[in-house]
């Protein structure tokens, strides 16, 4: 496994982003652990597109990529952790020569996609809130919530590398 | 980065001026105080030029949509004027382009409201 970039721990004990290892030709170029504090938003986005602009993935994909992070990173903080002072977000980017993947892990109570309304819905269309998961499905190739026992939830988002 | 929104009249029609991205903290609290302060004050028409804004994530959306909400319920319009190709992609995806009236002309928006 190569290490290719940032790996930080904002005071906590370092624990892994969640169960899934990485596999084949996956490098990590991030794994942190960031506070429950809106100002992790951005700091996890830069960190993402530091890793996305370093393999070439243009402006417009960046910003796509940028929004999808911010959401999942978003939601973690404010709906899974709370702003708990002592629960972290975990961030890890990896690269592969075919993809870029980000895990972002919470440690709140758990939710599935399931669980939350459809945003396109008539009676849902003019709320103020609950685009995020939208957002995050329409601008990644490959998007999945995975609750964990005890252990919160598991959003991984996957973005195809650019060719030629 | 932050936003800045800037006010002017044209007419009878407020149009704001924003800049910058708006998203969840600073931007979105600032655009919602702005439509506010409108709204208190009167201003029934209001045109929202998004030329300069880039960026705007999922509570910013929701702040577009509550502007609209808050200045409708009172017998106004609230429009929008240039949306960046990136803008009118976020709201065609979460499907409120059709909800807001867009306009690319500056002078044509502020026609539309009388």
């Amino acid at each position: 496994m190569a290490y290719l970039g940032n790996s930080a721990n904002s005071g906590a004990a370092h624990q892994p982003t969640g169960p899934r290892v990485t596999q084949g030709s996956e490098s990590i170029h991030t794994d942190i652990q960031l506070d429950s504090k809106l100002e992790s938003v951005d700091r996890g986005e830069e960190l993402v597109l530091e890793a996305a602009r370093g393999i070439g993935f243009d402006e417009d994909e960046l910003h796509r990529i940028g929004i999808a992070v911010r959401e999942s990173l978003v939601n973690a903080v404010t709906h899974g952790n709370r702003f708990h002072g002592r629960k972290k977000v975990h961030l890890r980017v990896l690269i592969s020569p075919k993809h870029m993947s980000v895990e972002i892990r919470d440690e709140g109570p758990g939710f599935t996609r399931e669980s939350v309304p459809d945003p396109l819905s008539a009676e849902n269309l003019m709320k103020h809130s609950g685009r995020g998961l939208l957002m995050m499905q329409a601008f990644m190739d490959e998007f999945s919530v995975q609750p964990l026992e005890g252990a919160g939830t598991l959003v991984r988002m996957v973005k195809k590398r650019q060719t030629g | 980065m932050s936003m800045t929104l800037t006010t002017r009249q044209v007419g009878d029609v407020t149009v704001i001026d924003a800049n910058g991205r708006i998203t969840l903290g600073e931007g979105s609290t600032a655009f919602r105080e702005k439509i506010r302060e409108l709204s208190a004050s009167g201003n029934k028409k209001v045109l929202l030029n998004l030329a300069e804004v880039n960026y705007i994530d999922s509570s910013g959306i929701g702040e577009l949509v509550s502007g609209f909400t808050t200045v409708t319920n009172q017998g106004g319009a609230f429009k929008l004027l240039s949306l960046t190709k990136r803008v009118v992609d976020l709201l065609q995806i979460t499907k409120l382009y059709t909800v807001f009236e867009v306009f690319d002309d500056e002078a044509a928006a502020i026609r539309s409201f009388n």
